[in-house]
């Protein structure tokens, strides 16, 4: 029966049902993603986040909070220049880490 | 002999302000209220930065003060001014005159009960860093003992950063210990996920921002920005925690097998009054009030009268033992001075 309206889903990040699967797996081959905090020179630095909305920081945090897709549909926007690579404070190599996240996605595809 | 120099409170700070005195060739007297020496830092574990044993600390500070005059389960009764000092009577029924008063009286540990969505005392599983840091030297504590350990968060800023609560003020140590006991915690229950609820973490001292790297690196810590609005239990006894994850802009909630809360560092109100004995006033912040917090945090507006560690504020037991140091030396030009 339609009622005309419905009910919209809850945005609560239920930590309990995270599944960390690929986050494990992303640490593998990057172990310096878990070291990330937050800061956000990553994001101010990149050329195509303010058109595309690509933010490593987003992307590293959407992968620990169990929100795959919206990680996934972030690194298309992404040219790989390596600018974010340069200026984060933790030294992570971002542009590696978004080639490996690719790379991970890729695999699930095949 | 030397002029008298009473020591309030047998602490950290009370104990090292003892043994510089005794170096400096005077003999202290120490009262300490409770039955024993060391403070709070008697009831810790291990001390960050470099993880040696509090035990050792207190210990090593215990030798190096025996040739004072030590008071225990002792307090101030009253005390008189005099012309150039004061009469300090003791519960013990020790007078003694004394050129000059170190107030070494320390802090308190915030009721945690007092934040009431927390459901410490309410909630079987919820414990203090205090009750930590005693399960980690005894290894008794029915929070943990017999329980299976998944998943363990740790609350920042309870009572402190927290008007409402009465304390506006950063408590300073607690950033560093959660992830200090974040990371001894993982060491005993590996396959736990760890969780540490924060607002900033404030990681000021000497390689602590080595051990949020670490904690993030090798224990694998879930660091959450945000702070805890309320705590539940569920049919099983665990507890549900909620916040918002503010750097996903979204609300969160996770099932926790332990949740221990930081308590922060508040001032002792029964310091509080026994340094209103010799006129010293509590300052804005509720701790003892220096003459001021730049260049004189060891001075009073009262002659001949002290300050040394947390009694004027958070602090660590390396910034308590150096203000310690500088309150023996204070006290011995005082004294000088008044030759
Ligand atoms: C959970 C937690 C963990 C910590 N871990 C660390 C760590 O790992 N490393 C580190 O550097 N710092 C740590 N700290 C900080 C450390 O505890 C303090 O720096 C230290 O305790 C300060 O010593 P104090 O002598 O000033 O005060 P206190 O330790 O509070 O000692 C004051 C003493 O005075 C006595 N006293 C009070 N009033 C009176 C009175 N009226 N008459 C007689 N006696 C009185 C008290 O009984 C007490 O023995 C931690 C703090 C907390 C809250
Ligand atoms: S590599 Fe990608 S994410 Fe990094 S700055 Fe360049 S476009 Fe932005
Ligand atoms: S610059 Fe580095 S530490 Fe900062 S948010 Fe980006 S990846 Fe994380
Ligand atoms: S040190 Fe950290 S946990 Fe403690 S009050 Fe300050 S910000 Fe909060």
């Amino acid at each position: 029966m339609d009622f005309g309206f419905s009910i919209s889903p809850s945005s609560t990040i239920n930590l309990d049902k995270v599944d960390f699967t690929l986050y494990d797996r992303l640490c593998e081959i990057e172990p310096d993603a878990k070291k990330c905090m937050a800061c956000g020179s990553c994001s101010a630095t990149c050329t195509a986040g303010p058109w595309t909305g690509m933010s490593v920081r987003k992307v590293i945090l959407g992968i620990q909070r169990g929100k795959e897709s919206e990680a996934e549909k972030m690194l298309k926007g992404c040219m790989l220049c390596g600018k974010c690579t340069m200026v984060c404070p933790r030294g992570i190599n971002t542009r590696h880490l978004i080639l490996s996240l690719c790379r991970i996605y890729g695999e699930g595809e095949r | 002999m030397k002029d008298n120099i009473v020591i309030i409170g047998g602490g950290i700070a009370g104990m090292e302000a003892a043994h510089q005195l005794l170096l400096l060739g005077y003999k202290p007297i120490l009262v300490e209220k409770s039955d024993h020496l060391g403070g709070h830092v008697a009831d810790w574990h291990k001390l960050f930065p470099d993880m040696s044993p509090a035990k050792d600390a207190v210990r090593d500070l215990e030798e190096k003060i025996k040739e004072a005059n030590i008071f225990l389960e002792t307090e101030v009764s009253f005390i008189n001014r005099l012309k150039n000092g004061y009469n300090v009577m003791f519960t013990n029924g020790v007078n003694v005159i004394c050129k000059a008063i170190l107030l070494a009286t320390g802090f308190n540990l915030f009721e945690a009960s007092r934040k009431e969505e927390y459901g410490y005392g309410i909630y079987n599983q919820v414990m203090t860093n205090s009750d930590l840091e005693r399960w980690f030297n005894t290894g008794d504590d029915k929070r943990i003992n017999g329980k299976e350990i998944k998943k363990v968060g740790f609350v920042h800023c309870v009572g402190s950063r927290d008007v409402k609560a009465g304390n506006p003020q950063c408590s300073k140590v607690c950033c560093i210990t959660a992830i200090k006991q974040a990371m001894e915690v993982k060491e005993f229950f590996p396959d736990a996920e760890v969780y540490c609820f924060y607002m900033d973490l404030r990681l000021f001292g000497k390689k602590y921002e080595d051990f949020y790297i670490k904690a993030q690196m090798e224990s694998g810590v879930h660091f959450i920005r945000g702070r805890v609005s309320e705590v539940s239990e569920n049919i099983e006894g665990k507890v549900i925690v909620k916040t918002e994850d503010t750097l996903s802009g979204k609300p969160a909630k996770v099932t926790l097998d332990l949740l221990v809360l930081m308590s922060g560092i508040v001032c002792n109100k029964q310091a509080v009054d026994t340094a209103s004995l010799v006129q010293v006033k509590t300052d804005s912040d509720g701790f003892l009030k220096s003459k001021d917090n730049i260049l004189n945090i060891i001075e009073t507006d009262s002659k001949g009268v002290f300050l040394a560690g947390t009694a004027t504020g958070p602090k660590t037991v390396p910034e308590t033992v150096a203000e310690a140091r500088a309150a023996a030396l204070a006290i011995h030009n005082y004294l000088v001075t008044l030759k």
